[in-house]
């Protein structure tokens, strides 16, 4: 080994064990927990770790990668082991301020490589397929409001599954403004709705929200279509207002690389700078409240190690999971690297899996939200007694 | 269990069945609402859509060797920005009519059940523009192509023509998806792409929790080597179409699912097809989309085993399970379960006050955009949600509204609501909604009450 021996795999050696967690032990310190929020960010088609946090330094990553490979000289600095790849500059700052860091070896402990399976299981945070028909975040804002009322917003005119449940939520989408105070139809139409189980009380929530973004977006300049990073600053406003929601889903599509993935520019950089922008329109429109943000970016699998026939790659396992924020902790990687090597991908195909993705959520809902431990190992993950806290994150 | 009467079998039809009522449409089928039904299920009642002035589009071979025309273009432009962006208006013009086209037909149609069932099949089997800029050039053929041609017929067909399809072929990146021992293969080190052969499996027959395993997904893949697309200097019957290239495909003898196939080329692939349609997980796949889809979200279980096994008994003839889904008591509840998805009101809207629309920026593109459902563009290839609640999210239900206010301020003047009320609902109209109607300050106001009321934003 050509690079410097770095802590994780000088932990990994010490313990004897394929599976290591970061600074496991210490209990986290109690932080302002006035209002944190958290803003979870779906990306949807299995987003490729391999290109979004490069492990330069390991000796099979070129080999594997080939054309698709992010170039050692053109990936962004992260630490010795890692890069991060070139679109992504504000997490690149972020984590060298000790607001951003990586998961890079993170899957759901019931690996399956269908796409709509896994975003089931990401969604329901369900240990089997077809048990669970509500969203884990959905589960956690009810398990909030056992002692303080917590509200959720999905950013976009549909919640995802990971927000659907008993406990209500809001939706909202950028559009034309609607001032629903000065419109007769609108409350006309609250007393038809009144009687429609799912049409009544989802129009009065979409109603509450668009006055809410009357007041928020008052002064600003109205959006500009595609504009990612906009639009994240307009939803980050909701987080920010008094009162507002403290949590957020934003859900990217399109990270189905099968063909053509590209490397440093290219189709998959493309979906990469759009997420950049999103982290720093949110940065940007939460103001102070980002030093009590936990953002978390998470796929539903990764994607192969090696590249397939047509310039891409194919359903995989393990993937990166990226964590930002004020309210994160700086630090190294979270979990350990698996490796690349012959010997070390998971069915001589993916990355392996090091960490199970529920123990990063599971962290941020008990830690950083504050839910009650006992229901987020059994109502909010259920039956996840073995998936435990990280120590250190928020 | 017994049906409801007639006058309420015929709001049913009209509006679960089909596209929402033309005015005297109601009237029209309340003789025999189940029997207007199983009229429609004929090739004829699933029209190809014309152009303006009523001549064919052009075909996806013609599309994509303008495509390659538009590359070469964009490669000589180099930098002009200009120059690359007028290339690509071609496409969304070419979208633009194609869709014009379709809604015409579909705001028109006197099968409007025919048009349904065309809908359903389009996004079971999705292809969408999100995926490149040649999608943006054949995904609006694929609809005419391989889906209307077949909607009454063999599901193995529609299957066979949705693979064939250079649309769906690229969309799931088979073209060039390489056996590792083909001739092609042995020079170089590419492989094998297994997204089609996943999603067939997946999405398309078996449905997902069929028992299938990665190893029956790779090995459907290398069935699959060879199915490929004519580049451009093939010949002109070969170039842009289906083309089968034997340097591709993985020599040797399979096992799919259960299944040995001996070695092959093409066929081997067909033969597979026809196996997972004929597989009894495909039946019951197919039967749950469909009783979901026209009935609820949560299907008596009796509809899908009725369905299923209508599936099994004709050997997957589309006709008869069109005719078992019309003739089922389950499918007849009187509960709209449903709630319309953005284009199914959009369409509806048009045919309540008998127009179509006409420019399809305004009226057709930016309205679905904004309401979540952006014409040829599903987000993944499991296509468009089928859930009522997906639907009638907070945001998206303000979005139709600003949107009905919108339709209602260009269409109010000649109508007049209460009558046009009752043609659009018939029964399903609800003494409140009519109530408010009537006491509507003005003819907008009303119209966009009835738009936005529960019982037309519900099927």
């Amino acid at each position: 080994m050509t690079h410097p021996l770095s802590r994780r795999t000088a932990l990994r050696m010490s313990l004897g064990l394929g599976l290591t967690v970061s600074f496991l032990g210490t209990e986290a310190m109690a932080a302002d927990r006035r209002s944190p929020k958290l803003v979870v960010i779906i990306c949807r088609g299995a987003m490729d770790g391999l290109s979004v946090s490069p492990p330069s330094h390991d000796p099979a990553y070129l080999d594997l990668r080939g054309a698709i490979a992010i170039p050692p000289d053109k990936a962004l600095a992260l630490d010795s082991d890692f890069g991060l790849h070139p679109k992504l500059a504000t997490i690149q700052r972020l984590a060298l301020a000790g607001q951003a860091r990586i998961a890079p070896a993170v899957a759901w402990p019931l690996h399956i490589r269908s796409h709509f399976e896994a975003q089931d299981l990401l969604e329901t945070g369900a240990d089997k397929l077809y048990g669970v028909q509500t969203g884990w975040l959905n589960r956690a804002v009810q398990a909030l409001s056992e002692d303080r009322s917590a509200r959720a917003i999905a950013v976009a005119p549909q919640a995802p599954l990971i927000l659907q449940g008993p406990a209500a939520y809001d939706t909202w989408s950028p559009g034309a403004p609607f001032n629903p105070a000065g419109s007769r139809l609108a409350s006309i139409l609250q007393d038809l709705y009144q009687p429609d189980p799912v049409l009544g009380p989802a129009f009065a929530s979409g109603l509450a929200v668009e006055h809410e973004a009357m007041a928020l977006n008052a002064n600003a300049p109205a959006l500009k279509a595609n504009d990612a990073r906009d639009f994240a600053t307009a939803a980050a406003r909701f987080l920010a207002a008094p009162g507002g929601p403290a949590i957020a889903v934003i859900s990217l599509d399109g990270f189905d690389t099968h063909a053509n993935q590209g490397a440093a520019e290219g189709q998959l950089a493309n979906r990469l700078a759009g997420l950049d922008d999103v982290l720093a329109g949110l940065e940007k429109g939460l103001g102070s409240d980002w030093a009590q943000t936990a953002v978390v970016v998470a796929t539903e699998f990764g994607r192969t190690a090696h590249v397939n026939g047509t310039g891409g790659t194919d359903h995989g396992t393990a993937s990166t999971l990226i964590l930002a924020g004020g309210a994160i902790k700086g630090g190294g990687i979270i979990g350990d690297w698996p490796g690349l090597g012959s010997g070390q991908l998971f069915e001589n195909r993916d990355t392996a899996p090091t960490l199970d993705m529920r123990r990063v959520f599971k962290t941020l809902i008990v830690e950083h939200l504050g839910v009650d431990r006992h229901l987020a190992d059994t109502r909010v993950f259920p039956e996840s007694h073995d998936a435990g806290l990280i120590s250190g994150l928020v | 269990m017994s049906l409801p009467p007639k006058d309420s079998l015929a709001a049913m039809a009209v509006t679960r069945f089909g596209l929402g009522a033309r005015p005297g449409e109601i009237a029209r089928v309340a003789a025999d609402p189940q029997g207007w039904l199983k009229a429609q299920v004929r090739a004829e009642a699933a029209p190809v859509p014309l152009n303006p002035v009523g001549l064919p589009f052009p075909d996806s071979r013609a599309r994509l060797a303008d495509f390659a025309t538009y590359r070469a273009a964009e490669k000589a432009a180099g930098a002009d920005l200009d120059r690359r962006r007028s290339s690509g208006e071609m496409f969304r013009q070419g979208i633009a009519a194609e869709m014009l086209g379709r809604i015409s037909v579909a705001t028109t149609t006197d099968a409007p059940f025919a048009e349904r069932w065309v809908l359903f099949w389009s996004n079971h089997f999705t292809v969408s523009t999100r995926k490149s800029q040649e999608l943006d050039a054949v995904a609006a053929s694929f609809e005419r192509e391989a889906i209307r041609p077949h909607v009454f017929g063999r599901f193995e067909t529609l299957l066979i023509a949705s693979c064939h399809h250079p649309a769906m072929l690229l969309y799931l990146d088979q073209p060039s998806s390489l056996g590792p021992n083909s001739r092609a293969g042995l020079r170089r080190t590419a492989g094998l792409n297994e997204n089609l052969a996943r999603e067939i499996m997946e999405l398309h027959t078996l449905g997902v929790n069929a028992g299938y395993t990665q190893a029956d997904v790779t090995e459907f893949a290398r069935v699959l080597t060879g199915w490929s697309v004519g580049r451009r200097d093939q010949p002109a019957e070969i170039a842009g179409g289906f083309m089968y290239r034997p340097n591709l495909h993985e020599p040797g003898a399979r096992t799919v699912f259960g299944h040995a196939y001996p070695a092959g080329d093409e066929d081997q692939a067909l033969r597979v097809l026809a196996d997972l349609a004929a597989s009894g997980k495909t039946a019951t796949h197919l039967a749950t989309k469909l009783a979901t889809h026209f009935v609820s979200d949560t299907p008596d279980p009796r509809l899908v085993r009725r369905l299923a096994e209508a599936y099994r008994d004709s050997r997957g003839d589309l006709a008869v399970l069109a005719h078992t889904l019309i003739e089922a008591p389950e499918a007849w509840i009187e509960t709209a379960a449903k709630v319309k998805t953005p284009y199914e009101l959009l369409v509806s809207a048009y045919r309540a006050v008998d127009q179509a629309p006409r420019d399809y920026g305004r009226e057709v593109n930016g309205p679905l955009n904004l309401l979540g459902q952006r014409p040829l563009s599903a987000p993944q290839p499991n296509g468009w949600s089928d859930r009522a609640a997906d639907w009638a999210a907070p945001d998206a239900l303000v979005k139709r509204l600003q949107w009905a206010q919108g339709f209602a301020a260009s269409y109010a003047n000649q109508v007049d609501p209460v009558q046009l009320a009752t043609d659009a609902l018939g029964t399903r109209l609800r003494p409140l909604t009519l109530a408010t109607l009537q006491r509507a300050e003005s003819r907008k106001e009303a119209l966009a009450v009835l738009l936005m009321s529960p019982e037309f934003q519900r099927r």
